[in-house]
């Protein structure tokens, strides 16, 4: 009855098929390094550069949508933070509610989350930067 | 042999009265708990805007007076200073997420994650005072 009998493990436990927990754990911290870069980016010169919030109306936003770069970096935007944020509304919904609560509100999230994730996909890759009046020379540039 | 009995007998007979608070648990109280109490506080905050945002957004793909009118209402002073805690908000969730990957990441990290965290706060403020009057004289500065 010694406790010396009891073995210690000869390898780690090992469960089957993919450790999803793992990947999101590490998905949480290198979309966060980007979304650093990409958010501050965002805030930079939607906020700060210029007339700051005072200059944003529709033919700023689409001057800057009529460009490719602004395509890509909002589509990794939207992906990247809105997956982060999900993911960790998901770790507080598991760490606060239980049952039935828990069940409805995770299926709320992912509803959610899916749901906007296709809406601004659209939006970004079917934009039309001409469907209001040309005021800014970028954009009658783009849409004569 | 009696006077060790008579000691220990002594000892024993010693009341450890119960701390009042908790204390000495290793994620309870000082900076780890709160700057993990801010971060779920902020994430939350972040993730609610997030939802309206790709919302009011996706009004651009459709009428581009619509946009221009719901955007319009970023511009009031209560939004404005929305804005500023939006801003707050994501400046501390992003230093302290920085430091969160340090601590996961780097074999110094535990060590230091309460340095961290106080450069953290220091970091946020210089980002706060750099933001917060350029943003209040686009809000508040008329034309």
């Amino acid at each position: 009855m010694s406790l010396e009998t009891i073995e210690p493990p000869r390898s780690r436990t090992r469960r089957r098929g993919v450790n999803w927990e793992k990947w999101g754990w590490l998905y949480m911290r290198f979309s966060g390094v980007l979304l650093v870069v990409l958010i501050f980016g965002h805030l930079l010169v939607n906020l700060f550069l210029g007339e700051g919030v005072k200059a944003i109306d529709f033919a700023f936003v689409a001057g800057k949508l009529a460009d490719p770069f602004w395509i890509v970096w909002d589509t990794l935007l939207l992906w990247l933070a809105l997956i982060h944020g999900a993911n960790g509304m998901r770790t507080l919904t598991n760490d606060y509610a239980r049952g039935k609560l828990r069940v409805i509100l995770l299926v709320a999230l992912a509803g959610a989350t899916i749901v906007l994730l296709v809406l601004g996909t659209l939006v970004l890759t079917t934009f039309d930067p001409c469907i209001g009046d040309a005021t800014t020379d970028a954009l009658i540039e783009v849409c004569s | 042999m009696s006077s060790q009995a008579a000691r220990s007998g002594a000892a024993t007979a010693v009341t450890i009265r119960a701390p009042k608070r908790p204390a000495g648990t290793l994620y309870r109280g000082r900076e780890g708990m709160w700057s993990w109490v801010l971060h779920r506080i902020t994430g939350t905050a972040i993730f609610f805007f997030l939802l309206v945002h790709i919302l009011d957004t996706a009004l651009i793909r459709i009428d581009a007076d619509a946009y221009t009118q719901v955007i319009g209402t970023y511009k009031t002073p209560i939004m404005g200073l929305g804005e500023l805690a939006l801003v707050a908000a994501i400046g501390l969730h992003a230093l302290n997420g920085l430091r969160i990957i340090a601590i996961d990441f780097f074999s110094w990290g535990t060590k230091y994650q309460r340095v961290m965290f106080w450069i953290v706060i220091v970091l946020w403020i210089l980002l706060m005072v750099g933001f917060t009057p350029r943003h209040l004289m686009h809000v508040f500065g008329g034309e």
